[in-house]
């Protein structure tokens, strides 16, 4: 892979997110007209400019994400929401939507978003704890489930006790795009730079373990320090969009393998184009929920789950999914 | 290199027991014995891979005075194929594949220099790997992914050259090839050890190490008749050596 290569694709994919964005901004019940004073430019840049870019950023942080944790588990069925931060953070915004009765004043303070977080990455580190570290991919990959599991059974009592939280904990589960602030737009582009920096650096250590583990450590990379970094950009990347959109299926699992055949293997490209990827993904499953049926909007979490699908169904078809045979 | 006392463990079990080798610089050793005699991991006790007790000194330093990095560039690892894991991510290209044998010699960003494309290109060119370059290795034959990786353990451009069964799926021509390779590296003074199931090749070795039941059998210079002795006990007296030329081959009695 030459490098003007990988710039090229970048360019191409970074062109459509920008028709993308215009796309998100322009397009919806009322048209462009600048002219038509401030309630048209209130509607423009305070509603539909930060939620196509914070639907951009969110997604851009799954694929990044998703695109770390298949490498990392060297399993192509890996994605963001496997080390327990899904199932944390639904029960953080639980636990928050319980308390947010008692008027306690950090609880107002950390709001829903704070409690996703959190439960995302606490739930990363109790799966950690349970695999009793992390030099263990298999053992980290099984104690994630298990953690998946309990902390949804913890969920599941939650909304039996407390009925009248089952539609807020469902409507964050199916994802949400419409309230992204501009202070939710800053924080998941900081995150997002930040991850992006991390998985750049980090990249090689992950092409030299598609060697063996063995044979990577004879290169004299110090393994188990690398391993935990990619794990803690994989819990921030993804306690971060999470916290902002909610659960959102598929793109941590469909963009990586979207851009597979392009990067041809090399992890510094295949990390960066997941993270375009999934920013387009999510973005365009944006436009189609707030289009397709308008004036009512679908949740988010559908149309990425069917569109997510429904791609990686066409890849499976053609045996493209970088599993060998 | 040197080992004293040498213990080495695979998890809690002791696999070789109180080795003293000595591996001479600048030469080609072979390690042989039965199966599940300890030869892969007395290579990966060398590699630093697996836990040990007792010493190995590499030029009169203790190993684990060196750190990760300087040691990469000083011992360099070649697994066995059959053991070596190849999945969905090994799709990088030969280049690549060969390209990251200079990781130990680049700074924490990884970007390869002119140098390190020069090393790549010659290496490549010195296993007949240059045409394969942009190939993925997941979809190169068996003996063409074995140069592949023998490039990429040239590629280290280390003193110590370890090699797990380096004649894995090659083809005799190559194996002549992997001759004429070794014989280039010892005329550039590196030290090479092998694990070898083909006899009459490890015959062709310097320095022959023999394991048994994770002890060892015998060490002494391959032409040396009683090292001859020693070889045909190792395996129950069920082969014999003949001379063929200047070389000698082991054959079934």
């Amino acid at each position: 892979m030459q490098p003007t290569h990988l710039r090229l694709q970048i360019a191409c994919l970074l062109l459509i997110s920008i028709v993308l964005l215009v796309a998100g901004v322009v397009w919806g019940s009322i048209g462009i007209n600048l002219l038509a004073g401030e309630f048209n430019k209130t509607i423009l840049f305070d509603i539909r400019l930060p939620r196509s870019l914070g639907a951009y950023f969110a997604g851009a942080l799954l694929g990044l994400a998703g695109g770390i944790a298949q490498s990392l588990f060297r399993n192509p069925l890996a994605d963001p929401y496997l080390l327990g931060s899904a199932s944390g953070a639904l029960l953080g915004v639980g636990i928050m939507l319980c308390l947010a009765t008692l008027n306690l004043p950090w609880v107002g303070a950390l709001g829903l978003n704070g409690g996703a977080f959190i439960g995302a990455l606490l739930g990363v580190l109790a799966a950690l704890i349970l695999a009793g570290g992390y030099r263990n991919s298999m053992r980290l990959l099984l104690s994630g489930v298990v953690i998946s599991v309990i902390l949804g059974a913890a969920n599941s009592l939650f909304t039996f006790v407390r009925p009248d939280l089952y539609q807020s904990i469902q409507a964050f589960m199916l994802g949400n795009t419409t309230l992204l602030s501009w202070s939710a737009v800053t924080s998941m582009a900081i995150t997002l730079l930040a991850c992006l920096g991390g998985a750049v650096i980090f990249a090689p250590t992950l092409d030299a373990l598609a060697l063996g583990e063995n044979t990577a450590r004879t290169l004299g990379l110090p393994l188990d320090q690398l391993r935990l970094v990619l794990i803690g950009i994989l819990a921030l990347a993804t306690g971060s969009a999470v916290a902002q959109t909610g659960l959102i299926a598929f793109i941590g699992l469909a963009a990586p393998h979207l851009v597979r055949t392009l990067s041809q293997g090399k992890q510094r490209s295949q990390l960066l184009l997941s993270a375009i990827a999934g920013g387009i993904l999510l973005l365009a499953s944006d436009l189609l929920a707030r289009t397709l049926f308008a004036p009512i909007e679908i949740p988010i979490g559908i149309v990425t789950a069917i569109l997510g699908g429904g791609y990686l169904l066409m890849l499976l078809g053609r045996n493209r999914l970088g599993m060998r045979p | 290199m040197k080992t004293h006392q040498l213990t080495v463990y695979r998890g809690p079990c002791a696999i070789l027991n109180h080795l003293n080798l000595d591996i001479p610089a600048g030469k080609w050793t072979s390690i042989i014995g039965p199966n599940g005699a300890g030869k892969s991991s007395l290579l990966q006790g060398l590699a630093r891979l697996l836990k040990y007790t007792g010493s190995i000194t590499l030029d009169g330093h203790e190993l684990t005075t060196l750190s990760q990095r300087d040691f990469a560039k000083k011992v360099a690892w070649l697994e066995q194929s059959s053991t070596a894991q190849g999945d969905f991510e090994s799709s990088l290209n030969a280049y690549d594949t060969v390209m990251l044998g200079r990781l130990p010699h680049q700074s924490w960003l990884h970007l390869p220099s002119p140098s390190d494309h020069q090393s790549v290109e010659r290496v490549m060119h010195q296993t007949h790997t240059w045409a394969l370059r942009q190939r993925s290795i997941a979809e190169l034959s068996g003996g063409e992914r074995q140069r592949v990786l023998l490039a990429r353990l040239l590629a280290v451009d280390a003193e110590v050259l370890l090699m797990d069964e380096p004649l894995a799926n090659l083809d005799p021509p190559h194996q002549s090839d992997f001759l004429a390779w070794q014989r280039q590296l010892l005329v550039n003074n590196k030290t090479l050890v092998t694990v070898l199931h083909e006899i009459h090749i490890a015959l062709r070795a310097d320095h022959l190490i023999m394991l048994a039941d994770g002890k060892l059998h015998f060490q002494g210079s391959s032409c040396d008749p009683q090292t001859h002795q020693a070889l045909i006990a190792l395996f129950d007296g069920r082969i014999r050596l003949e001379r063929a030329g200047n070389d000698w081959v082991a054959l079934p009695c």
